[in-house]
């Protein structure tokens, strides 16, 4: 029994077993000093500071990123808003003082009861809402009668404001409250009930740029809650501004010439890509998104058969229309089906099996070539071009023009179109291709779809010689003091499908829409600049064979929607344009002169800037 | 069945401290469960902790009636075993609170990295027990602790739970320790980890950088860690002498704190029964540790000394962790006290740790 015990190698454990109750013995005599230390020698403050609650946490919200237009100009702002607060723990009769507050500022109780009971239960000591964004008034009457309501207070915290309601709202987009269920994905670590968040457009799309990083105080508070000391601060750190492409000038006249009109307009700087113009019509007030929309609002918004929530530049699919005689110039003269001096004759009608495909113009064209047939958009002479082309080749110069894919705009929710081709009609309706549809599909009728900001992208290219460009809406990124913290570069994401020749046919073509004797928009023309284009019009509903129906009879939804896509100037084009108006008829007569109008107003800025300059 | 020596042998002395721990623990725990929920909840909760206990005690119970030595046999089946659970908390394990830690198995939720904890003292002591002598490990001895170490280390980081991962480190490093190593090996070791410090450091990214110096420095998160620190520690100053009575607690009453009821309990207890009821609280704590060390003295069998050296250390950091971390001494790390924390994991892990050294305290007449 004893030989283990007097093992050596037992006796040197058993030291080390003594030096470890050493160590246990020292730790706990610091554990206990230190319970001294702060419950007798500081006791005294700290039981003075517990019996009031006294310390107490305040957050600081940072203010959201700016935005600018490409001139610098300020287009999204933030005001200071006066939030109305209560905490529980000083108010004493928590219903009593909110039921004085209400008739003081005149708000429902239940209104803002409900408010503190959406903050949950616990947390006694901490701000809750009651009412944000309160008016002056309002604010004026709290204040006189601050001592009368314990634990009311008011914090003026940063707001977001959208200085021109309606204009490029889509484009933009709103912020709203975060809620119970996006805070539990744990994508938003930093950010708590009651924040706001980018719902929509930019806002949502560059959140993580213009959220900034919330501040804190930690104050010291009398027994009603009011402060008497700061603690401590972190300050918050701003988001980050935005510098957009925009040119809101222009923005604005297109905002103002869609008004009453439903539809889109769309303008692209052809050497970039940069958006210039992105309006939808109808629009809305962001504004009302902040603090949260009523039902009624929003009830209003929802029901609006003109859909002022989708953005139409992006979210919204047309049939192409005339405007897709581009696609088909450049398979036909591309697959060498056609060249510059192949003529047709247009009676006013095809025949094609045993059905008669009708020309807009209905006692025909006579005999053109193709840069004619795109100035004056002969049908017939598409119809046979389409027809040697057949649908599947069109589909693949349609999608090598950007069609049927996203543009990759950095925007949610964009639309792909839809590019048909034989194998498509098979999978989705079982039903084999008729050469009948190739026909419609080589006019833009059918089952083609495009988006407004896809025929824009086109336009650029055709403009600058053939370059696709990812749309670009936000140039640069930059801190409060002006430092630029990301750079975004124009991207190519391919280029048109067509030789310099072809596209010279095709842009001569273009050209003599406007500038031609008998192109369908010659009535567009302007002074000093030469204008290159294409109009579209997009059945919405067809008319059986022999009726005959004025369309001023139609009903609106079933009127025709009016495309008018160009770049300007001709030759050197420094704006692409994409107009969509929504039951507008005639690309002529609704769409193009939008366009016309933006294209002077545009162009006069340059020739000031020119005039300055020589 | 049993030796009846053992029984005579029954370490009744420790058990009682265990209970008295454990009592004072559900008081306190009535306290600070009270001051954040509504009654009901409060009545659940409670309930719940009762039965954690219970079932703890019993697990204890059974722990003890294992022979010691026969952990020793085992040592790296149940070390297999807990890896293998780790891994499986890793493939399929329930996440909570942004990491995977559990483990679920019929109703239970287990948190295997609680089990590994004893696992790893087991196989490390059976490591020692036959490598350690009076001059010291030198490396080679060294090798396979080390990779015993590593591996539930990493397993435990990735889940991720640093916390627990770096308690791990701290058991088996004071165990390593304690069992002596060559002078030389030791001061080559120190340099080795002054000299990482820097090169880790360089290392990092930034934001990993301020993480850790927040960890280091509640201070410098006055809005997070920072302003819990200064709540407990007005909690814990508030209670003066003899603190402000049960249930009376004002700064808990207020719900204060975060996880009042779990990491933050001590400071419900020094706000309501004051310097009076942390000292008794502490020399209980104290009474346990230095038991557990003399349950080490007593056993002739250096597998079991080292294994009840180990269990105490286990015990030991978890109590110096957390009051330290609770009265501003140590970074805010989610380390529960022993027997007074809400939570089951901790409980049913430590009863094991106590089964195992009333066991050997039993056999301590026993030769060999």
């Amino acid at each position: 029994m004893t030989e283990f015990n007097k093992n050596p190698d037992r006796e040197w454990i058993k030291k080390r077993l003594i030096g470890a109750s050493v160590c246990v013995l020292f730790v706990f005599a610091i554990l206990f000093f230190r319970l001294i230390y702060l419950q007798i020698i500081k006791g005294e403050e700290y039981r003075r500071l517990s019996e009031k609650n006294a310390v107490r946490l305040k957050t600081i919200k940072p203010s959201r990123g700016l935005m600018f237009d490409r001139n610098k100009r300020l287009i999204v702002d933030n005001r200071p808003s006066f939030n109305l607060k209560i905490v529980r723990e000083d108010a004493g009769d928590v219903e009593k003082t909110v039921e004085k507050v209400a008739k003081l500022i005149q708000v429902p109780f239940r209104e803002l009861m409900d408010s503190i009971a959406r903050a949950g239960k616990g947390a006694f000591y901490k701000s809750v809402i009651l009412k944000n964004d309160i008016s002056r008034e309002q604010l004026a009457i709290v204040e006189a009668h601050k001592f009368d309501l314990p634990g009311i207070h008011i914090d003026i915290e940063p707001t977001r404001h959208y200085m021109y309601k309606k204009t490029a709202a889509h484009l933009l987009g709103y912020i709203g409250q975060i809620n119970r269920k996006e805070l539990k994905t744990g994508k938003y670590p930093n950010l708590k009930s009651g924040d706001l968040i980018g719902r929509y457009g930019i806002e949502k799309s560059f959140e993580k740029y213009l959220q900034g990083k919330r501040g804190g105080r930690q104050i010291e508070v009398d027994a009603n809650g009011r402060m008497i000391k700061i603690l401590r601060t972190i300050d918050p750190v701003s988001g980050l501004d935005l510098n957009l492409t925009l040119d809101f000038d222009l923005q604005e006249t297109a905002q103002k010439l869609l008004e009453n009109k439903d539809g889109t307009v769309v303008a692209i700087d052809p050497d970039n890509g940069d958006v210039l113009v992105m309006a939808s019509s109808p629009s809305f007030d962001q504004n009302d998104f902040i603090g949260g929309i009523s039902i009624k609002k929003w009830k209003e918004l929802m029901t609006d058969p003109g859909k002022p929530m989708i953005n139409k530049a992006i979210q919204a699919e047309y049939p192409p229309a005339s405007t897709y005689k581009i696609i088909t110039s450049f398979a036909a003269l591309e697959e060498k089906h056609i060249d510059i001096n192949t003529t047709a004759y247009c009676p006013g009608f095809f025949k094609y099996g045993n059905r008669v495909y009708r020309c807009w113009k209905k006692y025909g064209h006579g005999e053109l070539s193709i840069i004619d047939a795109l100035a004056q958009s002969c049908d017939v002479f598409y119809y046979q071009a389409g027809e040697k082309v057949g649908v599947d080749a069109l589909a693949q110069y349609a999608r090598g023009s950007g069609l049927g894919k996203k543009t990759g705009i950095m925007l949610e929710n964009e639309k792909t179109g839809l590019i048909p081709t034989s194998v498509w009609k098979k999978k989705r309706y079982n039903e084999s291709w008729q050469g009948g549809e190739t026909l419609s599909i080589a006019i833009g009728q059918g089952y083609n779809l495009v988006t407004p900001l896809q025929m824009a992208v086109l336009m650029a290219a055709v403009g600058n010689g053939g370059t696709l460009y990812r749309p670009r809406i936000v140039k640069t990124i930059e801190d409060s003091h002006g430092k630029i913290v990301k750079k975004i570069e124009p991207e190519i994401t391919g280029g048109l499908p067509a030789s310099k020749e072809t596209l010279n046919i095709v842009k001569n073509g273009l050209l003599k829409v406007v500038q031609g004797a008998r192109g369908t928009a010659r009535g567009i023309r302007l002074k000093n600049v030469e204008i290159a284009g294409k109009t579209g019009t997009a059945q919405v509903f067809s008319i059986k064979k022999g009726e005959k129906i004025k369309t001023e009879d139609l009903e609106y939804s079933l009127r025709d929607h009016a495309w008018f896509v160009c770049y300007a100037p001709a030759q050197n084009p420094v704006i692409a344009l994409s107009v969509m108006i929504e039951h507008g008829e005639h690309g002529s007569s609704t769409a193009a002169p939008i366009a016309g109008a933006l294209i002077e107003q545009y162009m006069q800025g340059f020739l000031i800037k020119d005039g300055l300059t020589e | 069945m049993f030796d009846r020596r053992l029984i005579e042998n029954f370490d009744w002395g420790f058990i009682i401290l265990i209970l008295l721990i454990g009592s004072i623990g559900l008081v306190i725990l009535h306290s600070a469960l009270s001051a954040g929920h509504d009654t009901g909840v409060v009545h659940i909760l409670f309930k719940k902790q009762i039965i954690w206990m219970g079932t703890g005690f019993i697990i204890m119970m059974i722990t003890l009636l294992i022979d010691f030595r026969n952990l020793d046999q085992l040592n790296l089946f149940i070390y297999a075993l807990c890896v293998g659970l780790l891994i499986s908390v890793i493939l399929f394990g329930q996440v909570g609170g942004g990491s995977r830690r559990w483990l679920l198995i019929g109703f239970f939720r287990i948190q295997p990295s609680e089990l590994m904890k004893i696992a790893l003292i087991i196989s490390l002591s059976s490591v020692y027990a036959t490598s350690a002598s009076q001059t010291g490990l030198n490396f080679r001895k060294l090798i396979k602790p080390g990779i015993l170490c590593t591996i539930p280390f990493i397993l435990i980081v990735k889940q991720p739970d640093l916390g627990t991962g770096l308690l791990l480190l701290l058991i088996a490093g004071s165990i390593t320790l304690f069992v002596k190593l060559e002078r030389k090996v030791f001061f080559t070791l120190s340099g080795v980890c002054f000299a990482a410090v820097p090169l880790v450091w360089f290392g990092l990214k930034e934001y990993q950088k301020l993480r850790i110096l927040t960890f280091l420095n509640p201070d410098r998160d006055p809005l997070g860690a920072g302003y819990h620190i200064i709540q407990s520690k007005i909690a814990i100053g508030s209670g003066m002498l003899t603190g402000k009575g049960f249930l009376k607690g004002t700064q808990s009453a207020l719900s204060f704190l975060p996880e009042q009821h779990t990491d933050f309990i001590a400071s419900v207890l020094a706000e309501e029964w004051g310097l009076a009821g942390c000292s008794v609280l502490l020399i209980l704590y104290f009474f346990l540790l230095l038991w557990g060390l003399n349950i080490a003295y007593n056993c002739r069998n250096m597998f079991g000394s080292i294994l009840a050296f180990g269990v105490t250390t286990m015990i030991f950091w978890q109590i110096f962790i957390n009051i330290g971390m609770v009265m501003g001494l140590m970074p805010v790390v989610g380390v529960p006290l022993p027997l007074v924390s809400y939570g089951g994991s901790s409980v049913i892990t430590n009863m094991m740790g106590f089964g195992i050294l009333l066991n050997i305290s039993m056999q301590k007449f026993s030769s060999n």
